[in-house]
């Protein structure tokens, strides 16, 4: 077990490094740089943008370049945004309590959505009852999130004449205010990921439900509501578990769309900047950040796998 | 809650699939279909719903009443009427006839990339099932690249480095192309590695036959059914990832008619004003998306019940 965690520890090595390479290069290969972007259709001479250029590092070689960042990053050192002159850390710091709270909030939502559905479509499939589930969470995922979330917002101006703040107020400051901005993009979130678990509860537990034991426990005689709930439920679980991660990972950086429409400032929408931007060095440390968390989930997941069902052994 | 236990069910699909596997040829296709048709109301509704929208996409030309790019400042902003079935955007152009050329659109982009990110998969997960040892991990660290990097950086990275137009709809179909591969290729990989130590396998290579062949002519065509089951269900994914990405900025431009594309400028802009400039578009993504995955869904029942394709 040891020695299996340890090796699947080391696996994430060759995965992140293949995920700071291909963004060094895509970038890069991506035309204009920054000096270029921010100077473009004014007259300024050539020799500023040269000394620009120096100056942040641009103009060394490639590998050099490479070199140096990797050097960086085994100090722990993201290294200052090309655009605004600040540390790295400091911008994604200033975004990440938003981006962790809108996906903490849509998770929660999603999960108590779908488990009791899920469990419902299985237990009474092929009735109405489970077409029912099924296309709401069909729905689900064939509604674009963003939107959903224009939806919203249109419902709730015509009909209460009231629209989401417009400013980003913390949790911390003014909870009320904080939530009353959160709930609509939550909400638009959290269906789309409802649908996903939704459908692999389902399916998880119409397999248990055909399992031996399972029907062991009903010819002893164990009430129904137990069968399903104690027995089958639990077991069908795991799989759910993966999917509720796997979305989380995806949720933090990967509500470019949704933070749009709602006009929240986090990771995605700081990507997208950063991409604009040409700013080098934020986005290598936000796509290795985005790539580390989702690595780190899906070994987590394994972990808990064995934590929950002792029949999994990693040798 | 007695009806909790249907084992009848379970028998059913098992006589089914039975049937399916024991006649040969057309006999066997026309079987499967009037079986389908029959026991999977929803997955028919949703094959109904693709059909409208390859007839739409086909006859567009006919269906569509206006020119969907001619400008027209005469009818800027006009809400729904008999002239113009779902208003007028801000340029005067008809809503309606946006939407069905918006399906031409929609149904290459969902195709194209569904079919190549697809078939890649299948290629590399077939490959390193095949091989196995070296050639497997290193093709399992791609994919694990390619899985934990954000589509967002690729998606602007292809647009920024080959530019934007009415003619690069290719670009936008290579960006969501990218994170398909990998998906597949685990699917297709645990399927394959089921095949690869079979008998049969064996005996194609006592033959003779060389490593392409046993790959593509014996192993492939057994992992035909979850690769046909993700083509449908990654063709839904891709239409709705489009339109993620025209709403962006990011994908098809103007004038081509997308409806990711109609959602974004006029669609956020006069949300209150001409709201059936927001609401339009994403009843017509929706629909087709829904359609798409509830044939995906039910082929998979059919096909293939154990696969899981979230």
């Amino acid at each position: 077990m040891r020695r299996y965690v340890a090796g699947r520890l080391l696996l994430m090595i060759p995965t992140l490094v293949g995920v700071a390479i291909l963004t060094f290069v895509i970038m890069r290969a991506v035309p204009g740089d920054i000096v270029a972007l921010k100077y473009a259709g004014s007259p300024v001479p050539q020799s500023v943008i040269d000394e620009e250029r120096h100056q942040l590092g641009l103009d060394k070689p490639m590998w050099a370049q490479f070199t140096d960042w990797m050097g960086e990053i085994a100090h722990f050192d993201l290294g200052t945004s090309l655009w605004t002159g600040h540390p790295v850390v400091d911008e994604i710091l200033v975004r990440l309590p938003l981006s962790l709270e809108l996906a903490i909030i849509a998770t929660l939502l999603a999960i108590t959505i779908a488990v009791p559905l899920g469990v419902l479509a299985a237990v009474r499939q092929d009735t109405w009852t489970d077409y029912a589930i099924r296309l709401f969470s069909i729905g689900g995922l064939a509604m674009p999130s963003f939107w959903i979330g224009l939806l919203m917002v249109l419902a709730t101006i015509t009909l209460f004449g009231w629209a989401p703040p417009l400013v980003f107020t913390a949790i911390t400051d003014d909870p009320i205010a904080n939530l009353s901005q959160m709930v609509l993009p939550a909400l638009s979130v959290g269906y789309r990921y409802s649908a996903v678990s939704m459908r692999m509860t389902r399916s998880t537990v119409l397999e248990v439900l055909r399992e031996d034991y399972v029907r062991t426990a009903r010819a002893k005689g164990v009430r129904e509501s137990v069968v399903v709930l104690r027995h089958a439920l639990r077991n069908a679980l795991l799989p759910v578990v993966t999917v509720i991660s796997l979305e989380f990972a995806f949720l933090i950086g990967g509500l470019v769309v949704t933070e749009q429409v709602f006009n929240l400032n986090g990771i995605g929408k700081l990507l997208v900047d950063a991409v604009a931007h040409r700013d080098y060095t934020l986005i290598q440390a936000l796509v290795l950040l985005l790539a580390s968390v989702f690595v780190l989930i899906n070994f987590v997941v394994d972990m808990v796998y064995v934590v929950l069902d002792p029949r999994i052994r990693y040798s | 809650m007695t009806e909790l236990a249907r084992p009848v069910a379970r028998d059913a699909d098992d006589v089914a699939k039975r049937r399916y596997l024991e006649s040969t040829g057309p006999r066997r296709f026309v079987r499967f279909w009037r079986e389908f048709i029959r026991r999977r109301p929803l997955g028919t509704a949703g094959a109904a719903l693709i059909i409208l929208m390859l007839l739409t996409a086909a006859f567009a030309d006919r269906i569509a009443p206006y020119d969907p790019v001619e400008i027209r400042f005469s009818d800027l902003l006009q809400g729904p009427s008999l002239q113009h079935l779902l208003g007028t955007d801000p340029f005067g152009r008809d809503v309606f006839s946006r939407i069905v050329y918006g399906s031409r659109t929609a149904l290459l982009v969902g195709f194209s990339a569904s079919f190549v990110g697809c078939t890649l998969g299948l290629v590399l997960g077939v490959v390193g099932a095949y091989f196995g040892g070296k050639v497997d991990q290193l093709v399992q660290r791609l994919m694990d690249v390619l899985l934990s990097f954000p589509l967002i950086v690729i998606a602007i990275a292809v647009v920024a480095a080959l530019g934007t137009g009415e003619d690069k709809i290719a670009n936008v179909i290579a960006a969501i192309t990218v994170p398909i591969i990998p998906r597949v290729a685990r699917v297709v990989r645990s399927s394959a590695l089921s095949i690869v130590n079979m008998p049969y396998i064996e005996a194609t290579r006592a033959v003779g036959s060389g490593a392409v062949r046993i790959m593509f002519r014996h192993i492939a065509p057994n992992v035909f059914a979850p690769y046909l089951i993700m083509l449908t269900a990654f063709l839904g994914q891709a239409i709705l990832l489009e339109a993620s990405l025209s709403f962006l900025g990011l994908g098809v431009f103007e004038p081509t008619p997308s409806w990711g594309l109609m959602l974004r400028g006029a669609g956020m802009q006069f949300l209150e004003q001409a709201p059936w400039l927001a609401i339009a578009p994403g009843v017509a993504i929706s629909m087709a998306v829904f359609g798409f995955n509830l044939f995906g869904d039910s082929l998979r029942d059919a096909l293939d019940p154990r696969l899981r394709t979230a």
